[in-house]
């Protein structure tokens, strides 16, 4: 018996050393080279970004406005207008986005038409190109809504019927809508049903349970969900184009009602739109820096919190 | 009569098409334990979950027959399911504390009740724990959080939470099936001294633990009630084959 077994192996094992498996060598020849490019890819473009950038890229770069027609100085203002658009655009798009993720994953029946309607409205959203959004913008919020608003309250006067932080943040909110909608859909998933059962086998209702029990473990899916939007939204350009975004201010904005500068749209404008393109290289790419390094790190902090909300759920 | 604290008439569950419990008429006596015991998918843990309308939670679930909880049928369409679940305490089979303290967990009830005051909620704390004989184990570390607690240990705590709301009835769905036996008899001991104030309906698939716990014993097969009966009875000289044959450890 046992010599057929070493037999049977020995076939197995020569038969294998002997047909080259041109076939399999291939495809993986093929992925590691793909993988390879991939990473190349990415450490060509970081590595460019941080040479080119790390010459200008101080405090003081940070902390200062721009001077000389923007061929020096800082990019200050561009920092504090990123900053406040995604901050109103935060506190436009969490509750909503939150909300519609509680009714989802809570209150939706299974099979109901209005659910459906609404998934399939948050997918379609999640892959309009971000330029519509911004024509969107343009025309509902401030050809419809603001021009609407300054009829109403200002005689007409123009005030709200322009671009500015207000319809930016509200354009950009809805362009992360979906994000934040996914992210805490699937936090509030994690809450074992056990848990909703017993707090509805203690005479809870729906809604004490949704709010004691079920929301504050999906607190940090709302987290994640936020910061993935901030990051989004940091980085986008499009949707602001037309809607609150300006080429240059020599202050800083006062009112939602004021236009602001954008670090995105702040290289945009460096690289396309500046008297001497050669001569801002410098701040072009150190202004990339900042955009990267700022959305990376927003990122690494969505990942670190999702990463535990799906420990848990195991 | 003024013994049945619960008497149900043809009740009959479905899920969707599938009929799970068959046409069940049976009477549970105030202030007894009442073992629910047959095999995995007979339907005793179904029936269980129709006692407090916790199957209201599963969609496509159909109930006909009636479920009278001291002569009212808590089916009937005036009935708040919220007050129902309230007086008809449930623990169930995994222990499921909140990831709250421990005294969170068992002031939750309470608080959902609208009781604020911290004495009273103090002391209800107090009250639950201690008829759920973990007070001595937790009293001094109520401010940690219940997930720190051993499994028996949770289970008491979910026990402990279900009294903190005082409802008239327990249901148990297979409370110990997860514990080490000296945490099951522990439990055990619980289910005897709580008999006293309450009615307890427990599933169990330990037909041991049914003959030591239990007053009454139900014997479900397929959806169907087959037999129930005193447990000194249904345990020695059970009227059915089917019921003897599971007892006796012939199928099952």
């Amino acid at each position: 018996m046992e010599t057929t077994i070493n037999e049977t192996e020995n076939q197995f094992f020569s038969n294998k050393k002997k047909g080259i498996d041109i076939k399999g060598k291939f495809v993986v020849g093929i992925t590691q080279v793909a993988v390879l490019l991939i990473i190349a890819i990415l450490f060509i473009i970081l590595g460019i970004i941080v040479y080119e950038g790390r010459e200008k890229f101080s405090w003081e770069f940070i902390s200062s406005f721009p001077t000389d027609g923007m061929t020096k100085g800082g990019i200050f203002p561009a920092l504090i207008g990123t900053f406040i658009l995604v901050v109103v655009m935060s506190i436009a798009a969490v509750p909503f986005g939150t909300i519609t993720a509680i009714y989802l994953t809570e209150y939706a029946k299974e099979n109901s038409k209005i659910a459906a309607a609404v998934r399939f409205s948050i997918r379609t959203l999640a892959v309009v190109p971000s330029i519509i959004f911004g024509l969107f913008g343009l025309g509902f919020f401030i050809q419809f809504m603001g021009t609407g608003m300054d009829k109403a309250f200002n005689g007409g006067e123009l005030h709200w019927g322009q671009p500015n932080i207000l319809w930016a943040s509200l354009t950009m909110s809805l362009l992360t809508l979906p994000v934040i909608i996914v992210s805490v859909e699937e936090a509030l998933k994690t809450i074992p049903r056990e848990l909703r059962e017993a707090s509805l086998a203690l005479g809870a209702t729906k809604w004490q349970t949704i709010k004691n029990v079920v929301f504050p473990g999906s607190v940090s899916g709302i987290m994640t969900g936020t910061i993935l939007a901030v990051s989004r939204g940091a980085g986008e350009v499009a949707p602001i184009l037309f809607t609150g975004a300006a080429y240059y201010l020599a202050t800083l904005p006062k009112s939602l009602s004021d236009q602001f500068m954008n670090l995105g749209y702040h290289i945009y404008i460096m690289s396309t739109q500046s008297s001497d393109v050669e001569k801002t290289m410098p701040i072009q790419f150190a202004t990339t820096l900042v955009l990267l390094i700022l959305t990376l790190s927003l990122n690494l902090v969505a990942v670190i919190i999702r990463s535990r909300i799906r420990r848990r759920a195991k | 009569m003024k013994n049945i604290k619960i008497e149900v008439k043809d009740l009959s569950l479905y899920y969707g098409e599938k009929k799970a419990l068959k046409e069940i008429s049976l009477e549970i006596p105030r202030n007894k334990v009442t073992a629910l015991i047959g095999p995995s998918g007979c339907g005793k843990s179904t029936f269980l979950r129709c006692i407090n309308r916790m199957n209201d939670l599963i969609p496509d679930v159909k109930i006909t027959g009636q479920m009278l909880v001291e002569g009212i049928d808590i089916y009937d369409k005036n009935v708040d399911v919220v007050n129902i679940r309230k007086k008809i305490g449930m623990v169930f089979q995994k222990s499921n504390p909140f990831p709250k303290s421990i005294y969170e967990n068992i002031a939750y009830g309470p608080k959902i009740n609208g009781i604020k005051d911290k004495n009273e909620l103090d002391e209800i704390v107090e009250t639950s724990l201690r008829q759920a004989a973990i007070w001595d184990e937790v009293k001094d570390r109520l401010g940690d959080s219940a997930m720190g607690l051993s499994g028996g240990q949770q289970q008491r705590l979910c026990i402990a939470r279900t009294l903190a709301v005082s409802p008239d009835i327990i249901l148990m769905d297979e409370p110990a099936s997860a514990l080490d036996p000296i945490s099951t008899s522990k439990i055990e001991e619980l289910v005897h001294e709580l008999k006293e104030q309450y009615t307890i309906i427990i599933v169990t698939h330990n037909m041991q633990q049914a003959a030591r716990t239990s007053d009454y014993t139900a014997f479900f097969y397929l959806g169907e009630l087959i037999e129930i009966g005193k447990t000194n009875a249904i345990f020695t000289k059970p009227e059915q084959k089917q019921t003897e044959d599971y007892i006796t450890g012939r199928f099952g």
